[in-house]
């Protein structure tokens, strides 16, 4: 196991939600979650829509201030005052090619802005320079550096984006569904770009997505979420190969396989029914209420993650 | 051989806007058997939707069909009114959309919703009409479908909303159900559910699927037949196997080795370099031929042919043009 660089510790985040005319109640799209990522490693968190895995990824930066818990990067804990120091060691990639960048600004500005913001460089040629050998890095041509971003395709907007993270020099990038607004040739490319930097910087990731072929290639580890909780955590082939949580086994057998013989031969675990509203959440164990194997115990105690060895951990009663 | 349904024939649909006319589909041909499973697969802007559209008349204000046929049992319904076209709906042909959200309208309940389908294209009226909601609802698999038919569609669940959505579609019992990117906006587990049941409903009426969708895992898991499309043209068409196993076109070589391979989790992924084509500005030759690495000459400067590769499996790639000469050659 490498260097543990970023440690979530039992980290809650909790919404307020409006009910009736004064009575709010709290919506817990993260509920308890802990885990670590290791120096040049990447972690897949996959689950859901609704699951809380982009909240996670955004509390860990503190876009949101976390309700509870502790997030501690390299031996130093992530607080609301050292956060803009912290960010020059963190940095995020968004969903969105589309929405996440600027339309006001060149991409030159767009990547410049995080230098300015931490004042990494001392003089406008610095500047300049920095972004051009940015733009070289993810791919971008040199020449289009006064364009904007309407003017590229989802898939250059991508890497733009891409290159505003990497222009502080992070040690850890939260890249949320990085490729799921792209086509799949253009997919392709920008996981064989993460791929690479990580290569060369040995940047840590955290993975978010809902996509688990790309989550399985490209992750050491996997973590997989259920309502704001982690139900099953380890090794990506170990998860792909021996799923132990059911909630994960029909994940898995959900996904459809782009090869019609393995595909057709699969057994699917069809779940019952929908993922319950967070606001509805059933007691005990949050998965209960589709699972095929709920018991007596299910429905008083939510089940703590527990080591099934080899590095596999799983939240069940069952398993 | 089966009863073939629906024909479609050299279709040229463009659409013609400020920027000029762009040919989103661009001679398009396929045969639609009874009971068959189609999958158009492409990426976005290849034009698989717009050919679904075109062969339901559904078209934007801008677009038109400028060219070609499509028959249905036989009758060009290409140049069939507006009035003709209704009876088409639903009665032959329904189609259901990528996103539930939108498809249905906020301010009717579902029961609502329904009611309008079966009235609209059934002699079912009052009582027997409301029987018939109930009955779709439940092929749908809704539980509790007489509290269902009362709520609206903000009280379902996207796969809930999806499942409405065919059976608005199966009202009529048509013949041809198209899904454009049915399962796109639902998760993992629902998408399982909602291709299950497609999957069953097709066996139960024996009723022909056109499957639009970019997802390669769906199409392999449901598809009898596929055809792959880029900038508008078919570049190759066959049964799953052929199309997965043995790729005869360098755009679906391309598709295969970009996406992870299941075998081997950790093999580098081969992207497809260059960026989508610009369908305002169409190449004179191969639509893919700026993107492909073994492109030659006569690629830049004339569409391909499709070419038989054997009984069941076509494509339109100057390579195997090529290949096939140069094996005609030597045997001579």
């Amino acid at each position: 196991m490498s260097e543990t660089l970023v440690e979530v510790k039992n980290l809650k985040q909790y919404f307020p939600v409006r009910v009736g005319l004064t009575k709010t109640i709290p919506l817990k799209a993260v509920d308890n979650v802990s885990f670590t990522v290791g120096r040049g490693e990447t972690l897949g968190l996959v689950g859901e829509s609704g699951c809380g895995k982009t909240t996670v990824g955004r509390s860990i930066l503190r876009l949101y201030e976390p309700t509870a818990g502790e997030v501690i990067f390299d031996g130093e804990a992530v607080t609301g005052k050292n956060i803009q120091r912290m960010r020059k060691q963190m940095q995020m990639v968004f969903q969105d090619p589309y929405s996440s960048l600027d339309p006001r600004m060149t991409v030159e500005d767009i990547i410049g802005e995080p230098l300015d913001v931490h004042h990494l460089c001392s003089n406008r040629k610095e500047r300049r320079e920095k972004i051009l050998e940015l733009m070289n890095y993810v791919g971008l041509n040199a020449e289009h550096a006064r364009r904007y971003a309407h003017e590229f395709s989802g898939g250059q907007r991508q890497r733009i984006g891409i290159a505003r993270a990497l222009a502080v020099d992070p040690q850890f990038i939260v890249c949320d569904e990085p490729v799921s607004a792209l086509d799949v040739s253009i997919q392709a490319q920008v996981i064989n770009m993460f791929e690479e930097l990580q290569d060369k910087l040995g940047v840590a990731y955290l993975f978010i997505a809902h996509d688990l072929l790309v989550v399985h290639h490209i992750s050491k580890r996997i973590a997989v979420m259920y309502l704001g909780k982690i139900v099953e955590i380890a090794d990506a082939d170990e998860l792909n190969g021996h799923p132990v949580h059911p909630y994960t086994q029909s994940l898995l057998s959900a996904v459809p396989i782009p090869d019609p013989e393995i595909t057709r031969a699969r057994q699917r675990i069809l779940l019952e029914g929908d993922v319950p509203s967070p606001l509805k959440m059933p007691s005990g164990c949050a998965f209960r209420s589709r699972c095929r194997f709920a018991t007596e115990k299910c429905t008083q105690e939510c089940p703590a993650l527990r080591d099934v060895g080899g590095n596999h951990f799983v939240a069940c009663w069952n398993r | 051989m089966s009863e073939c349904l629906l024909s479609v024939q050299d279709l040229h649909t463009s659409f013609f806007t400020d920027a000029g006319e762009v040919q989103a589909v661009n001679g398009v041909n396929f045969n639609l058997d009874r009971g068959e499973i189609l999958g158009i697969v492409g990426e976005s802007g290849s034009g698989k939707s717009v050919t679904a559209y075109s062969i339901m008349q559904i078209l934007a204000d801008t677009g038109r069909i400028v060219g070609g046929k499509i028959l249905y049992k036989g009758e060009d319904i290409s140049t069939w009114s507006e009035k003709q076209m209704q009876n088409f709906r639903g009665k032959a042909c329904s189609i259901i959309f990528q996103d539930p959200m939108t498809s249905l309208n906020p301010v009717f309940t579902i029961g609502n919703q329904l009611r309008e389908a079966v009235i609209l294209h059934t002699d079912k009226r009052g009582k027997a009409a409301d029987d018939r909601v109930i009955e779709l609802l439940e092929l749908v698999g809704i539980n509790e479908p007489e509290k269902r038919v009362k709520q609206y569609p903000f009280e379902h669940s996207g796969g809930m909303r999806q499942r409405v959505m065919i059976a608005m579609a199966l009202a009529c019992e048509p013949d041809i159900l198209i899904a454009d990117e049915p399962t796109t906006a639902l998760d993992v587990t629902i998408q399982a559910q909602i291709l299950e049941l497609i999957q069953d409903l097709q066996k139960k009426m024996g009723m022909a699927v056109i499957l639009v969708t970019h997802d390669l895992g769906v199409i392999a898991d449901m598809c009898d037949n596929i055809v792959v499309m880029y900038g508008g043209r078919i570049c190759e068409r066959g049964t799953a196997r052929e199309i997965f196993y043995n790729p005869k076109h360098e755009y679906t070589k391309g598709l295969l080795r970009s996406i992870p391979n299941v075998n081997n989790m950790k093999k580098k992924l081969v992207p497809i370099s260059g960026t989508p084509i610009n369908m305002l500005n169409l190449p004179k030759g191969c639509a893919f031929c700026a993107r492909c690495d073994s492109a030659m000459k006569i690629c830049l400067s004339e569409p391909p042919e499709e070419l038989w590769i054997n009984d069941e499996h076509k494509a339109a790639c100057w390579l195997n043009v090529r290949d096939a000469f140069e094996k005609g050659e030597a045997s001579e």
